[in-house]
């Protein structure tokens, strides 16, 4: 009880110290838990999004921008699939879904996809399927109707029975719009996956848009591929990727997205070695605070030992100042996490329409708090060995 | 109660010179006795005090409280001795201004054996007449109401000893004399022994029995001769 009324009074009285030193903690720990699950979390999350496909056919070129244009609706499409190609596809024995779709439009750059009814049966994750919220009823073939993900429903204020006009390309030209009319029919219950930010629309509608060229009406920008066995992945693989010449067979999907990873993570690395510099100059600051609060704590810390307060207890004291001063930070430290991490969250929803989970756990979530506190400690280690040298006589009495 | 045996004391001065400010052949206080030591400033009596409390290590010699031997115990048992048997009262109070008057009482008894007793500690304060200043800080304190706390804080532990030094120092002559009278008074209720020192004759002369410091210290003796 004594030694935390000493602790408690004396963190009052320096409580600007107190709440600097605290606060940067509070930054390092944050920092770091939040570098840390964003990457986690995101590889996590990125790999295991297909939208229930295993592979994506698409124009010869890289496999990724084939996955971000075909499943995440990032990229631009690299080139477009002969409907003999798609054909041929749908029609191979190891193939058990096969959906076109087509790119080029956006509203207010939203993209638009064109499809077909077919692919809102598709299992998006295992047991879920496409479902539209209620009132409302998925695009009839054919028609100049549109079915909205939910994210992009929300952002462009659209809702049943509200009709837009599609603007050319992927980005948004207020100049390229085009002529045809489209009414929504339906708005898609949340996925939390990217399909809840594209604008779906009948597939010959993308293909026959006007200004579209006319020889392309019956390509397709890509094929999305359910396999009737992972290994016929591998046997297409060979076929497309090293026998043919014409199309890429991006598969599986989660590899090809890890490699992503994989190829940004020096990124990571400099994240956590910010978020590592960040934490040795809380440290410092636990330290320069403990260490200039000396000067100005030694007469109190004579009075307590001519009290008869035992060297160890004015050890324990300012070590003890320093640990709260960790713990307080690595509380707040969960604080700063959250924020950081739901503005992280929400930029990657808006960007991809992925969800990162926020009550996920993973060990640095322990490790980051306890690692700054023991910090901490290091910080104060030197001003409570001062403390515990202290002589009383010197620092309190004069020689009279 | 209080035996002192061939006490010495030197320090070494800024220039490196070894300079002997206690030389105590004998002194001995018996328990519940009051007494004032008179001595002028810079005659070595806060250092005598420091060296029965133990807060200071004497060269030679032997302080005895209470049948313990201060100067023979280490550092740990100097400190626990202290906080069981010793209340001391700083020239300067030394009150530990982060801390409320009540505070500044719980830290006084927090490190004896029957640790903190926050009642206690109130009954005190009222005692000195600061039932009223419990949670104020010392800067909201008057000179005398902090005066009034440090004898709080001295009689905490309820020891057996009470050394004061220059009690009434900062004091005004009306405000000494009524710390003078509260401070003896508690000690006589609580059967502590009184060892106060001072150069002031107002606060000496409310004493029956007053020693001669210079008289007593050696050392001083020797650097006037």
């Amino acid at each position: 009880m004594t030694l935390w009324l000493i602790i408690r009074r004396s963190l009052r009285q320096h409580a600007l110290s107190t709440l600097v030193s605290a606060g940067s903690i509070a930054l390092a720990a944050g920092l770091m838990m939040c570098v840390w699950m964003v990457k986690t979390q995101a590889h996590a999350v990125f790999t295991a999004t297909n939208t229930g496909f295993e592979a994506v056919l698409g124009a010869r070129g890289s496999k990724l921008q084939l996955v971000l244009n075909a499943i995440f609706h990032l990229e631009a499409s690299p080139g477009n699939v002969a409907a003999s190609d798609y054909e041929a596809i749908k029609r191979h024995p190891a193939v058990r879904t096969a959906i076109p779709i087509a790119v080029g439009d956006n509203l207010r750059g939203y993209r638009i996809v064109g499809t077909l009814p077919e692919f809102f049966a598709v299992e998006y994750v295992p047991g879920k399927s496409f479902a539209v919220q209620p009132g409302g009823r998925f695009f009839t073939d054919g028609e100049r109707e549109a079915v909205v993900g939910s994210f992009a429903a929300r952002r462009l204020g659209l809702k049943i029975g509200d009709t837009f006009q599609p603007y050319h390309g992927l980005n948004f030209d207020p100049n390229a719009l085009h002529e045809e009319v489209y009414t929504v029919t339906g708005v898609l219950a949340p996925t939390n996956t990217p399909a809840d930010r594209v604008l779906w629309i009948p597939l010959s509608g993308v293909q026959t848009m006007s200004g579209h060229d006319p020889r392309a009406a019956t390509d397709v920008s890509a094929v999305l591929i359910q396999l009737r066995a992972p290994t016929a992945g591998f046997m297409l693989d060979m076929m497309y990727n090293r026998q043919g010449n014409r199309l890429t067979l991006a598969f599986p999907v989660g590899t090809i997205i890890a490699e992503l990873f994989n190829k940004i993570s020096w990124f990571d690395r400099v994240l956590a070695l910010v978020a590592g510099l960040v934490a040795l100059v809380a440290a410092g600051s636990v330290l320069a605070s403990s260490y200039s609060s000396m000067s100005a704590r030694r007469r109190d810390l004579a009075i307590l030992r001519a009290l008869g307060a035992k060297r160890r207890t004015v050890f324990s004291a300012v070590l003890g100042e320093a640990a709260v001063i960790g713990m307080i930070g690595a509380v707040a430290g969960f604080a700063v996490y959250f924020l950081l991490y739901l503005g992280v969250a929400e930029v990657i929803l808006a960007q991809t329409g992925v969800v990162l989970p926020v009550t996920a756990w993973h060990p640095v979530l322990a490790a980051a708090p306890l690692g700054m506190i023991g910090l901490c400690l290091l910080g104060g280690l030197l001003p409570a060995v001062q403390a515990y040298r202290l002589s009383v006589a010197d620092t309190l009495a004069p020689t009279s | 109660m209080l035996e002192i045996t061939d006490l010495k004391k030197s320090f070494r001065t800024p220039e490196g010179r070894m300079v002997e400010v206690v030389n105590l052949e004998s002194f001995t206080f018996a328990a519940g006795a009051q007494a004032a030591l008179r001595g002028e400033s810079g005659s070595g009596k806060t250092t005598l005090l420091n060296l029965i409390a133990g807060i200071v290590t004497a060269d030679s010699g032997t302080v005895r409280i209470d049948g313990a031997e201060m100067t023979a115990l280490p550092e740990a048992g100097r400190d626990r001795l202290r906080a069981e048997k010793i209340g001391y009262i700083f020239q300067t109070f030394n009150l530990l201004q982060g801390h409320t008057a009540l505070e500044n009482v719980l830290l006084g008894m927090g490190f004896g054996p029957r640790g903190a007793d926050r009642s206690q500690a109130r009954q005190l304060l009222e005692r000195v007449g600061l039932a009223h200043r419990l949670d104020h800080f010392p800067r909201q304190l008057s000179t005398g109401q902090q005066q009034r706390v440090a004898v709080a804080r001295a009689l905490a532990n309820r020891p057996a000893l009470v050394l004061a030094d220059e009690p009434t120092g900062n004091l005004d002559r009306r405000h000494a004399a009524e710390a003078l009278t509260l401070i003896r008074e508690i000690c006589r209720e609580s059967g502590a022994a009184l060892l106060l020192v001072s150069h002031d004759e107002t606060a000496l002369a409310q004493f029956g029995q007053v020693g001669d410091f210079a008289a007593l210290n050696r050392a001083v003796r020797e650097a006037c001769a």
